[in-house]
């Protein structure tokens, strides 16, 4: 019966999406749910900022320079039509603090350091090496997981803001440098315009929630990999994948609750 | 064990995540005005200003000579008092200049267009803390369409 087999691989698949998050979420509540160590934790928490952040700065940094650049000079092109073009200050500033910091940031480190956790944790599942921490009473969740996580959490909304103020003063390059935008007007406007609350605020929430989706996503994958090469390969790409569409998906609910009035 | 390179390069990523942040807060949010050494202070009193910003450039025939360093209100006569510090290297300008609020473009922001009034034996130049007498307000589109509303109904 075609049918039965149907509707089986229908509630098959929705079982396993619900064991799916079941694991996911004891992973992470096994991973944070502790009181913190801070004489022990420290240093491994260090090495993954290093590894997590400090080694993404690069390309967000270039990246937002560049986001900033062409953002102005489009910008430009269309405000000129209008005689407006003191207005690019806002426009630039406006989107990347809204949209473009925290959403090309996530972007950008699930390719960048979510990739990377994924096929680090998961060769360390497959060789086994998790295994033999338990063995040695050492709890994999707190001594590999935890600290990974916290670092991405801490990490990318610093990155999402080097990314919007590297942004801001690319856009005042091209504008201000180049296109011979009025300086006071430019920085005026976009002061008058920028708020503490609506902007600078909710891009730090957008940002600190995309962190923590995308780490638990690579996290989880990379936890919970088919230990053979194949396996991970399909977990990295999963990791790249889910974590982008989810961020994708989750910037509209944010800004739909945040700017839909 | 950690080396030390590597705590040295996390604490830099903290300081620059903590220095975008503040650049965000601080400099999204605030410009300092040169004042000092390189410019001189003139007063304008306006009766409307209209959209004119602290930071706002001041042109002669379309270069910036200065900016607006504040924007007060005369508490006596409940008049927009407006501060403008102007550039050393302009100081040639008659106490007979006029100051006008212009807007650049028909959507474009408002700036103050300052135009040279001419020069006489007992007509003195412009000096820190002077006042231009002779202002012409912002157009306040609302207003002129009230005042040709206005027109329009007593010429019936």
């Amino acid at each position: 019966m075609s049918l039965i087999d149907a509707v089986a691989r229908l509630g098959r698949s929705a079982i396993d999406l619900v064991v799916g998050l079941g694991k996911a979420g004891l992973m992470l509540w096994g991973a944070i749910a502790h009181r913190p160590r801070l004489r022990k934790g420290t240093p491994l928490l260090i090495k993954q900022l290093y590894v997590i952040g400090v080694q993404s700065m690069v390309i967000i940094i270039v990246s937002g320079l560049f986001i900033g650049m062409v953002l102005a000079l489009q910008g430009y092109n269309i405000l000129v039509g209008f005689g407006t073009e003191e207005s690019l200050g806002p426009m630039v500033a406006l989107s990347l603090l809204r949209e473009l910091g925290p959403v090309v940031t996530a972007l950008l480190f699930a390719g960048r350091a979510g990739s990377a956790l994924t096929a680090e944790l998961g060769l360390m599942k497959s060789t086994e090496q998790l295994s033999s921490l338990e063995m040695m009473a050492i709890d994999p969740l707190r001594q590999i997981v935890a600290p990974r996580f916290w670092a991405g959490v801490i990490s990318l909304p610093l990155l999402a803001l080097m990314f919007t103020a590297v942004g801001i003063y690319g856009g005042h390059l091209v504008g201000v440098e180049w296109k011979g935008i009025d300086s006071g007007s430019f920085w005026s406007i976009l002061q008058a315009s920028v708020e503490w609350r609506q902007d600078i605020v909710n891009c730090m929430i957008k940002s600190l929630l995309f962190a923590i989706v995308v780490t638990w996503i690579a996290l989880y994958r990379g936890y919970h990999v088919t230990p053979n090469p194949e396996g991970i390969s399909r977990a990295t790409t999963q990791t790249v994948v889910q974590s982008s569409l989810a961020v994708l998906a989750l910037d509209f609910l944010l800004t739909a609750m945040m700017f839909g009035q | 064990m950690l080396t030390r390179k590597i705590e040295i390069l996390v604490g830099l990523f903290l300081l620059s995540g903590l220095a975008a942040f503040l650049v965000l807060v601080f400099n999204v949010a605030n410009v300092e005005v040169k004042s000092g050494d390189s410019s001189y202070t003139l007063h304008a009193k306006f009766s409307n200003i209209g959209g004119l910003k602290v930071r706002s450039p001041v042109k002669v025939g379309g270069v910036v000579v200065g900016r607006v360093s504040a924007i007060n209100l005369d508490p006596e006569k409940l008049e927009p008092v407006v501060s403008i510090a102007m550039d050393k290297r302009y100081h040639y300008f008659p106490e007979t200049s006029t100051l006008s609020i212009l807007t650049s473009g028909l959507l474009g922001e408002q700036f103050l267009g300052l135009t040279p009034g001419f020069m006489d034996d007992d007509v003195e130049l412009l000096v820190d803390g002077d006042s231009i007498e002779d202002t012409h307000s912002a157009l306040v589109l609302e207003e002129l369409i009230g005042q040709f509303l206005y027109s329009m109904g007593s010429k019936d």
